[in-house]
């Protein structure tokens, strides 16, 4: 008993071992000397937990039972990592950018944080993970009872289950204690990483102690121990390339999906930086792993008896050889493949099943009481080490209702190919913006269907969980649904046929699905936030908060990441707000930060949900988009208002410029015309007042003196009386006094009498006057006279300042829609800009005053005209000054 | 002399380019080696032994080793801040 004692006291050495290890690490972490903690080759050595105890003893049998098979399980894995910068980068960016706390998590942030999905991915973690835990017990089992047989000759030694019983209890304690010492918000381990490291070196010195010794000790050096190899009864190449082909994808599949894998490399990394040197460190672990197991196998069938498990000869050939210290070594190395697997793997689905099941049933069992509540970060820890305690004794449950029996080696490879299914959805995820929840979710479901009813079903042995007539005749008699040959394909093996038509149609159905279905807002920008994370790692989703949310934000924080660090986190976040105190504004960056911080520690989804609870109502939806699209509406139809109207009041300034500008020449005019009518009432008043004296004061007058005396007064004064007759019609114009005097008359006639009227007095040559009479016959209906007075004195204004040499005056008529225009045209110099603005008002005067007038013929024919509902305008652009009067087109055809 | 010194950087970036494409390759160019045994005709007097199999699959995996270490350096060089967009 001996032996068997030390490996107990050994074996419980190298626990203490592994706990100080994880102790000090923790420690070393707390004290922020995390240099060595955080090297790339922890990171590598830390992947090393792919290899299980299925892979240190199961290989040596694998290789045994099919040759160079095995190695399909370590090249898949090495091919992944040679590729890590298509896929582990961008999954390592997306974890580190999401705070991604799983696989589950992973996927159910990438199509919309919907928890639904995080659910069914977790259960299913969680299915094809518990065989693979009992694997673990029962290989640990398995090689106590070679040292126990040893001992005892073959007696059976009682309690054989409670080994596996204590392991698993050891195993739980462990992982508890490492894994859920605190919430740490990146979800990261130091204790339980650091631990995995060391039992990876471990299990690799053991492996390749016992490969030295089988090689160099028994074999007889390198040469040798080939030709033993070929010499073996597995010495020629026998593989099927369907298989070989299948496995490689199966395991690098694997590698990329299962939980534990997920959780070291994703999860728990530190740098991204560290993936590089992982990308070709962690193929050469595997590749020395892999090195010594066809020398080990070989040489164990020659030796050992037949019918000795050759899962177990990596332990039996040294004891057969009397290497006890060896054999206590490799015990060791199978101890912590088997160890770190269960506990990495523990860690990884209580995450899992705490964030995505057991928070959002108390979550929503608890309704609104995220802040009135208990302490949420005690219920988290609670969670998380009770699923530890459930995930391990589901393992240890299936361990012994399986009965320890054979079925269970056959159990790693099923296992891989349930997670595998994961695989379409996690790709399409990160590669395929187009990716859809109901694609996700119908692809996974056709997979685990399929996965399940080929593979696990069967693999139980026929008849237990399936009939023999289904697996001959297929359920109900349905040929073509026969578990191991769908579609009456017959003669695959049953391994590649589950494998295949699980990731097909499962990929066929996510992306049909994804095809017809319409991603909501949430899942687009996510989806984009993945598929481009190289290019924005910062989210463009938002939260919208008002002020008083703060504190309840800080309450629920405290109790999940803990008060100190939730303090100095709303602290970081007001400083940088430029906010003095503890709490910042709820801006939507604020909100996102916490999300983040909190989904570390909880999950995306479960953050998102309580982060909603607190802000209230979830984040940006398409209807605030719209309501904040509508509003940018509103402000710019409000600014494009102010514009218009800015834009008004210049146009009236600029009106009341003109109509200043006016009225001061107005009032010019009005000076000037004061002096002017001073000036005309004047001179005549003069005339008359010295003539009248003369006539009054001087005797000696002729007769003819007298008559010519009298004559020029009488002349003055028909002046001045002309001048205020003028005065007096224009006020009586603009007072509006006037009666119209309407008559009927034909305008050609009304021209040729204002012609005459306008001309007489003055030489035939002085105006020539154009005129087309055939345009002229049209009847009118208006007050004629003053109608005439109006040409009278357009054509005597064209007499008088018409400066050409032959002066000529162009008379046209013209009918617009619903006018009729007469265009008094003359070939002057016409009128500059600026006195055409003028030439309307009473009093103004046009020119040097070269001509006679007092300037007021052009304001009567103004008011005239807009007493006969016409008008009078200045037409430029004739060549020379011209006039149009335009007369509502009534008057001419009301004679009509 | 500053034209030169553009020149070169600019065929340093080029040769990071095509030393992260050899990257991408890689593991097709290991996929494609390591499906060479599909061709290999099954026991009989042909048959490849397993010995020679172990060396080949062995010699690959070194070699992918090797060339991705190598690569990895070359393209990323020794800073911890590797370009991270798809250059």
């Amino acid at each position: 008993m001996a032996t068997l004692n030390v490996l107990v006291a050994v074996c419980l050495a190298y626990v203490a071992f592994l706990f100080a290890v994880a102790f000090a690490a923790e420690r070393a972490a707390l004290r922020g000397r995390t240099n060595w903690l955080r090297s790339p080759i922890v990171y590598t050595l830390s992947l090393s937990i792919y290899c299980t105890a299925w892979t240190f003893y199961g290989a040596v049998g694998y290789a045994a039972r099919s040759g160079l098979e095995y190695l399909t399980i370590y090249i898949g894995p090495s091919l992944v990592m040679f590729g890590w910068w298509w896929i582990l980068r961008k999954l390592v960016r997306i974890g580190r950018s999401q705070r991604i706390t799983s696989i589950a998590d992973l996927i159910s942030s990438r199509y919309g944080k919907s928890n639904l999905l995080a659910v069914g991915v977790t259960l299913l973690a969680v299915i094809g993970t518990t065989p693979y835990i009992a694997l673990q017990l029962q290989s640990v089992t398995l090689s106590f009872e070679v040292f126990a047989d040893v001992q005892s000759g073959g007696e059976e030694i009682a309690g054989q289950g409670s080994n596996a019983l204590l392991v698993a209890l050891g195993l739980t304690l462990f992982t508890i204690i490492f894994g859920t010492r605190n919430l740490d918000v990146n979800e990261r381990h130091h204790g339980v990483v650091m631990a995995i490291a060391v039992e990876a070196v471990v299990k690799l010195f053991a492996l390749l102690a016992v490969g030295v010794f089988v090689v160099w000790g028994i074999g007889g050096g390198f040469a040798s121990t080939l030709e033993r190899i070929d010499a073996s009864e597995i010495g020629m190449w026998q593989m099927s390339g369907d298989r070989w082909a299948s496995l490689i994808f199966l395991s690098a599949a694997a590698f990329l999906c299962l939980p534990r894998m997920f959780q070291v490399m994703v999860v728990e990394n530190e740098d991204e930086g560290h993936l590089r040197t992982a990308s070709w460190a962690f193929p050469a672990y595997l590749m020395v792993m892999s090195l010594f197991v066809v020398p080990i196998a070989v040489v164990g069938l020659e030796l050992l008896p037949t019918g000795s498990n050759p899962d177990l000869f990596v332990l039996t050939l040294p004891l057969a050889t009397g290497n006890e210290g060896l054999a206590m070594l490799s015990f060791l190395g199978g101890f912590s493949s088997a160890t770190s697997m269960v506990i990495v793997a523990a860690l990884a689905l209580a995450t899992m099943v705490s964030n995505h099941i057991v928070m959002p049933i108390w979550l929503s069992a608890n309704g609104s009481g995220v802040q009135m509540s208990g302490d949420v970060r005690n219920v988290v820890i609670m969670a998380r080490r009770v699923s530890i305690g459930a995930v391990v004794g589901l393992g240890y449950l299936y361990y012994q209702f399986s009965g320890g029996g054979t079925a269970l080696a056959s159990i790693g490879l099923i296992s891989f190919a349930g997670v595998a299914q994961f695989l379409p959805v996690l790709l399409g995820g990160i590669f395929w913006r187009g990716a859809t929840r109901p694609g996700a979710f119908t692809g996974l479901t056709v997979g685990f269907l399929v996965w399940a009813y080929s593979l696990l079903l069967p693999s139980f042995g026929t008849g237990a969980m399936l009939s023999e007539q289904i697996m001959t005749a297929g359920p109900f008699g349905i040929g073509w649904l026969r578990p191991q040959a769908f579609f009456g394909i017959e003669g695959l093996d049953p391994l590649v046929h589950a494998i295949f038509w699980s990731i097909s149609l499962n990929t066929f159905a996510f992306v049909a699905v994804s095809l017809i279905t319409f991603p909501s807002p949430l899942e687009r920008l996510q989806g984009a936030q993945f598929v481009n994370v190289f290019e924005h790692s910062q989210g463009p989703r938002s939260w919208s908060g008002s002020v008083g949310q703060s504190e309840d934000l800080m309450i629920m924080a405290q109790r999940i990441i803990g008060a100190r660090e939730a303090q100095a986190l709303f602290e970081r976040e007001a400083q940088r707000q430029g906010v003095s105190g503890f709490l910042p504004e709820p801006s939507p960056d604020f909100l996102h930060a916490l999300e983040r911080e909190l989904s570390g520690s909880v999950g995306a989804a479960t953050a998102h949900a309580m982060i909603g609870q607190i802000v209230g109502g979830a984040s940006v939806s398409v209807e605030d988009l719209m309501a904040v699209a509508d509003e940018t509406a509103q402000m710019m139809e409000y600014s494009s208002q102010l514009e218009a109207k800015s834009e008004e009041q210049a146009r009236t300034a600029r009106q009341l410029r003109q109509a200043n500008e006016k009225l001061t020449q107005i009032s010019v005019q009005k000076d000037n015309f004061l002096s002017q009518v001073s000036h005309e009432l004047r001179t005549p008043m003069t005339s008359i007042r010295a003539f009248s004296e003369i006539l009054r004061d001087s005797d000696k007058l002729s007769e003819a003196e007298k008559v010519k005396y009298s004559s020029i007064i009488h002349d003055e004064a028909v002046r001045l009386t002309r001048l205020l007759d003028d005065l007096l019609d224009l006020s009586v114009l603009e007072n509006g006094q006037v009666n119209l005097n309407v008559q009927k008359g034909m305008l050609s006639d009304l021209l040729d009498h204002a012609v005459a009227t306008a001309l007489t007095g003055s030489g035939i040559d002085s105006l020539k006057v154009t005129r087309r009479r055939a345009s002229e016959a049209v009847a009118l209906h208006t007050d004629l006279e003053r109608l005439s007075q109006v040409f009278i004195n357009l054509i005597a204004n064209a007499q008088k300042y018409c400066d050409a040499d032959q002066p000529e005056l162009t008379i046209e008529v013209g009918r617009t829609d619903e006018t009729l225009v007469i265009d008094f045209i003359d070939n002057g110099a016409g009128i500059t800009k600026e006195e055409q603005a003028v030439i309307f008002e009473k009093f103004s005067r046009v020119g040097a005053q070269k001509a006679k007038g007092a300037g007021l013929g052009l304001a009567i024919c103004r008011e005239v005209m807009a007493r006969l509902d016409g008008s009078v305008q200045y037409l430029p652009g004739q060549g020379g000054a011209a006039f149009r009067v335009t007369l509502p087109d009534r008057v001419a055809l009301a004679a009509e | 002399m500053a034209r030169q010194k553009a020149i070169f950087v600019e065929r340093r970036s080029y040769r990071r380019r095509r030393m992260i494409d050899g990257l991408r390759l890689l593991p097709f160019v290991g996929l494609f080696l390591w499906f060479v045994p599909l061709l290999w005709t099954d026991a009989g007097p042909d048959g490849v032994s397993t010995a020679d199999a172990i060396i080949f699959i062995f010699g690959i995996w070194v070699s992918l080793v090797a060339a991705t270490a190598f690569l990895t350096r070359r393209a990323l060089g020794e800073d911890d801040n590797p370009p991270t967009g798809d250059l």
